[in-house]
């Protein structure tokens, strides 16, 4: 059933990358100030963009779980979650590094985002340990999808909490894009396309998986396998 | 059955005393048994359940603040200060009040779980918010409680320079335990199904209440600051910006929770 979407996506990802990566290594221009390291800009806020895009959109599925009762959505918001939360992984490892080549430290607390981005994670690292402590299937994905709903509405309001701790601390270098010259502009919002492409083909690549895998325990048990 | 049978007796008294001072309302609500019961009414049965169990077993208050008190003490030595001021005095306080709550909410659903409560509520004909908001009021009475003991004795152990701003710090904690009300009960009523519901509990809720820590914290610790000689730098309320955090807090998720809360109770 989803065999089109999964091969038009994966190679609409693989065309956005071979775009993505020489427009970010040949055509961005060399930062003054912090030199070629500033490139992990077209590869660090894209992924947290497209990371919290994510955790939101998991929260939006459980809305729509609790509202159809419909187990597809669980799946979905499940593997929504599950990618960002992978993606998060790369998210505080490039962050760190960009941290320690402009300021010297791995870590810094007074960039908000990152410190914003931290407490997301590790809300959300609480969302496997929660869903398989709980034995009931149809309880475990009702739990689920309400802990997706408070934990989606938390990643803004977060967001503005830290953000009003330390917003008068610390300027901020690359906040947002507007300020871009055009060529860097251009090439951050490819690589953005990019990785909300690459995070799309790979929810879709795990949806299949877990679809299939459904579907043979349950043809197993027709036939009597254990 | 007598778990639940417990439970619905203490909610409808005059169904088993129908000869009682009631007798004008229990004889009306007797005869027509499937109208659902008045919101309001269901509140305030299941929150004097509460206090009544809290009060006769004292479970949950004198645990946390023991444990608050015993918190402040271990500061102490930790830091090996005598007083603490400014944004010190602020995260003592309220690491302290956040841990000591985390007791409280842990507790907060398990003899319901255990003890058919649950199944007795959903048994009786009334609406399943009201004991969202009736936990949320208990555990709110806890953590005033709570504060009653944590903060005099916080004052005394570690003696802060607490003189003007306390009406101040009245208003913050009011704000904070709406928030960590709202929040506790939600995250006790996920916890409490769980295998490892002691773990996740907390787990769930620290990164919850981060945003409520700071503004809280950053809230108090003007008013816990120390005076220079003569200048009166001490402030007597807090920055209007961190009481407005707390209240969005308040007001997003305690929205959140009674959208969601009906979806914890159904089985």
């Amino acid at each position: 059933m989803p065999r089109p979407t999964l091969r038009t996506l994966s190679v609409l990802t693989v065309l956005a990358f071979c775009v993505y990566l020489p427009l970010v290594f040949f055509y961005a221009p060399i930062e003054a100030e912090e030199g070629f390291v500033q490139k992990i800009f077209y590869l660090h806020v894209p992924l947290a963009i497209v990371t919290l895009c994510g955790f939101v959109l998991g929260g939006l599925f459980a809305i729509a779980h609790l509202r159809t009762r419909d187990s597809v959505w669980d799946l979905r918001s499940y593997v929504a979650i599950h990618m960002s939360l992978i993606f998060g992984v790369g998210v505080l490892i490039t962050g760190s590094i960009w941290a320690h080549a402009s300021w010297g430290h791995w870590w810094v607390w007074s960039e908000p985002t990152l410190v914003s981005f931290l407490i997301v994670m590790l809300l959300y690292a609480t969302y496997q340990p929660l869903r398989f402590a709980i034995e009931d299937p149809e309880r475990q994905a009702r739990y689920a999808s309400v802990f997706a709903i408070v934990a989606g509405a938390f990643v803004p309001m977060n967001f503005l909490a830290v953000r009003l701790s330390s917003s008068y601390l610390h300027p901020r270098v690359l906040g947002s894009t507007s300020n871009l010259p055009a060529p860097m502009g251009y090439t951050f919002l490819v690589s953005l396309l990019a990785m909300a492409l690459l995070f799309a083909t790979l929810c879709m690549y795990e949806l299949a998986a877990k679809r299939t895998r459904i579907l043979l325990k349950s043809r197993s048990r027709i036939l009597g396998y254990q | 059955m007598s778990p639940s049978h417990q439970i619905v007796d203490e909610g409808e008294p005059h169904v088993i005393l129908p000869g009682a001072a009631h007798v004008p309302t229990g004889t009306a609500s007797a005869s027509s048994a499937l109208v659902p019961v008045k919101t309001s009414r269901t509140i305030a049965a299941i929150l004097r359940k509460e206090l009544l169990v809290e009060l006769r077993t004292l479970e949950s208050v004198p645990g946390m603040s023991l444990f608050a008190v015993s918190t402040f003490v271990v500061f102490h030595f930790a830091l090996n200060r005598t007083t603490v001021s400014g944004d010190l005095a602020a995260g003592v306080l309220w690491v302290t009040l956040l841990f000591a709550a985390m007791l409280g909410v842990n507790r907060l659903f398990v003899a319901d779980a255990e003890q058919g409560g649950f199944d007795g509520l959903l048994l009786a004909p009334v609406d399943r918010t009201a004991l969202l908001i009736a936990k949320a009021l208990t555990l709110g009475a806890y953590l005033v409680m709570l504060e009653l003991v944590a903060v005099p004795a916080f004052a005394l152990l570690l003696s802060p320079p607490l003189g003007t701003g306390l009406g101040g710090l009245v208003a913050v904690l009011a704000l904070a335990d709406i928030g960590l009300a709202a929040i506790g009960t939600l995250i006790a009523a996920l916890a409490v199904q769980t295998r490892a519901r002691d773990l996740l509990g907390p787990l769930l809720a620290l990164p919850l209440l981060v945003p409520v820590v700071i503004g809280a914290a950053r809230a108090s610790s003007p008013l816990l600051a120390a005076t220079a000689a003569g200048a009166s730098a001490h402030a007597a309320w807090p920055a209007t910006r961190w009481l407005l955090l707390l209240g969005l807090y308040d007001l997003v998720f305690g929205l959140i929770a009674y959208a969601v809360f009906d979806f914890l109770l159904e089985d």
